[in-house]
């Protein structure tokens, strides 16, 4: 990757980490956490990867995108909006009783999202299905998904994956966004999900595991993924819950927690200035 | 009466008819010999997915299906189908609000042999407390054809409930018109209203002509959706003949007999008799057996629109 475009990718999951910070600020609550852990991927996902057109939300053959953990809307209605989906002024209604930006992902008013979400496990068949009809309907499109590593706890991760390998199908590319942290506490403690490269390969897919902060490296991943036919992709995204912010990075108290005026402001310098840094 | 055919039956070789139209795709999770799929499988395979013992992977893919343009048909028995399924059908279906069109087979006692956790009782509650649900139990094989295209044709969500059992066409009526949401009148009567869903509703057809020996005139409707209930038969029912009795393969909480409770007491004062399965799992047994042992016959209906009109106000 080109290093002005990687610094480019940097600084734009730094604006989507911002302004999804804002949009928790004003509905004083949201997700961060886990949010944070995935501002890389959807940079990279909607700002160099999806074949889309904001302008055309509805594009038949656009590329797709479920949001499996779809309670980490903190990072995908920032993504659109920064994308140009929908003006950003709109993310101040978020979780609002007077606005559409509901907290889990919703389809049905939201320019851009695939699909609702919310129930934990049953996002990823949605995108098992997305990539079953665009091969039905002979279309050439990648269909992508995000998951969380304590997501895949629920059976039904396992009942799609044991499908979409069966099955071949290449056309789906799917991530464990891996910050090892869930909201009891780590996932070792929770419970281990052991070897997960391991246990895809055995449900027939190819696996890849990367630094999940690494713009480029996701974006090699991908590249990779496309490559390999016949199999679907899963990226075991090595990443860190509430990337960013030092206060919260790791810690299981802030897959939901709100911050306090203080720490809003820790955070926010915090992320000023490593997109500052990125800005050069 | 003509031969009889399980509802499952009817509905497999209908959904093959419709499979014409390119946007159907089935699913099914390994029981599409029973669920009678398989017919729609044979025909168009390149439209059929079997998803192998997993009813959630299946009711989701078919969500994600239908945000392609297809008409995703899924099958499974209806205790998998709305017991297990009831997440997915609720978050990944209904919230969003996707056409897709939920099958659940084999519902009701008249399972038969497997046995209780075979036997869903509860199906009609579970999908009709979900916002945006369509609910249809047809009560033939002819209602059962015509519901299929209709629901193809209808956009959105919908709960199908169908038999295991053969049953005799009851719906082989002049004008029958098959509409969602329009009860049918198979039998006019004006001192009881039989409101009967499913397979009872030839149950209460010969409770109709019992009734009538006595001197009786019962009205009958076939209510083959219970989600948008027709309100304004039911309530037409109430003013005309005073009395109600509900008739379904279920539990009397929260189906058929709750949905007309509900409309009758938010409206009017006549007497309603529940017909059901009183709050109890089925058991193992012949299926014929077991709808007289859970009272669920033609005699069980005429006592209870006795008892009916002996609650009528005078």
């Amino acid at each position: 990757m080109e290093p002005g475009r990687k610094r480019e990718l940097m600084k734009q999951a730094m604006d989507i980490r911002i302004t999804g910070l804002k949009m928790v600020q004003k509905a004083h609550s949201g997700h961060i956490g886990g949010a944070f852990s995935m501002s890389e991927i959807m940079a990279v996902l909607y700002f160099d990867k999806m074949n889309i057109r904001p302008e055309e939300p509805d594009w038949e053959d656009r590329d797709r995108f479920v949001l499996s953990k779809g309670h980490c809307t903190v990072a995908l209605y920032p993504t659109l909006a920064l994308r140009g989906y929908f003006d950003t002024s709109l993310l101040d209604t978020f979780r609002r009783i007077d606005g559409h930006l509901s907290g889990h992902a919703e389809m049905r008013y939201v320019p851009g999202v695939d699909m609702s979400t919310g129930s934990l496990g049953q996002g990823f068949s949605t995108a098992v299905g997305m990539a079953a009809g665009a091969k039905l309907g002979g279309k050439d499109l990648t269909v992508y998904a995000v998951m969380g590593d304590g997501e895949i706890q629920e059976g039904q991760i396992w009942e799609a994956s044991m499908y979409a390998g069966a099955h071949g199908l290449d056309n789906l590319i799917a991530f464990v966004d891996s910050n090892k942290v869930q909201l009891d506490g780590t996932v070792k403690e929770v419970l281990d999900t052991g070897d997960l490269k391991a246990k895809f390969e055995s449900f027939g897919f190819f696996v890849q595991s990367i630094d999940g902060h690494d713009v480029e490296a996701i974006a090699d991943a991908i590249d990779r993924a496309k490559a390999e036919k016949g199999k679907p992709a899963m990226i075991i995204a090595n990443t860190v819950k509430g990337k960013g912010v030092s206060f919260m990075e790791g810690k299981s108290a802030w897959h939901g927690k709100t911050p306090d005026e203080a720490q809003f402001e820790e955070a926010f310098a915090q992320l000023y200035k490593r997109a500052a840094e990125l800005e050069g | 009466m003509a031969e009889k055919v399980a509802t499952r039956h009817a509905y497999g070789e209908s959904l093959a008819e419709i499979g014409a139209d390119p946007r159907i795709v089935a699913l099914d999770t390994d029981v599409s010999t029973c669920t009678m799929s398989v017919l729609f499988g044979e025909k168009y395979p390149e439209r059929f997915f079997n998803c192998g013992i997993a009813e959630g992977n299946m009711i989701g893919m078919a969500a994600g299906l239908s945000t392609f343009g297809y008409i995703p048909f899924v099958h499974a028995f209806a205790m998998f189908m709305a017991g297990r399924g009831y997440d997915q059908i609720r978050n990944s279906i209904c919230y969003p609000g996707l056409n897709v069109k939920c099958v659940g087979t084999h519902a009701g006692l008249s399972v038969g042999e497997d046995g209780a956790t075979h036997q869903c009782v509860e199906d009609i509650a579970l999908m009709r407390a979900i916002p945006g649900m369509t609910v249809i139990c047809p009560a033939d094989a002819k209602e059962t054809a015509a519901a299929t295209k209709a629901i193809a044709e209808y956009k959105g969500p919908v709960y199908l409930r169908l038999g295991r059992l053969a049953v005799d066409t009851v719906t082989d009526v002049e004008g029958y018109e098959f509409k969602i949401g329009k009860a049918v009148e198979l039998h006019a009567g004006t001192d009881v209203t039989i409101i009967a869903t499913g397979l009872m509703v030839i149950e209460a057809v010969k409770a109709v002509e019992e009734l009538a020996k006595e001197g009786i005139s019962a009205r009958l409707l076939d209510m083959h959706t219970i989600k948008p209930l027709d309100e304004e038969a039911v309530l037409r029912a109430a003013a005309e003949t005073g009395a109600i009795v509900t008739v379904e393969e279920h539990n009397v909480l929260g189906g058929l007999g709750g949905a007309v409770c509900e409309t009758v007491a938010a409206n009017t004062l006549v007497p309603v008799e529940r017909i059901g399965v009183k709050d109890s799992f089925g058991r193992s047994g012949n299926a014929l057996e077991l709808l007289k042992q859970y009272h669920l016959t033609a005699p069980d209906i005429a006592a209870a629109a006795k008892k009916a009109i002996a609650r009528k106000r005078g």
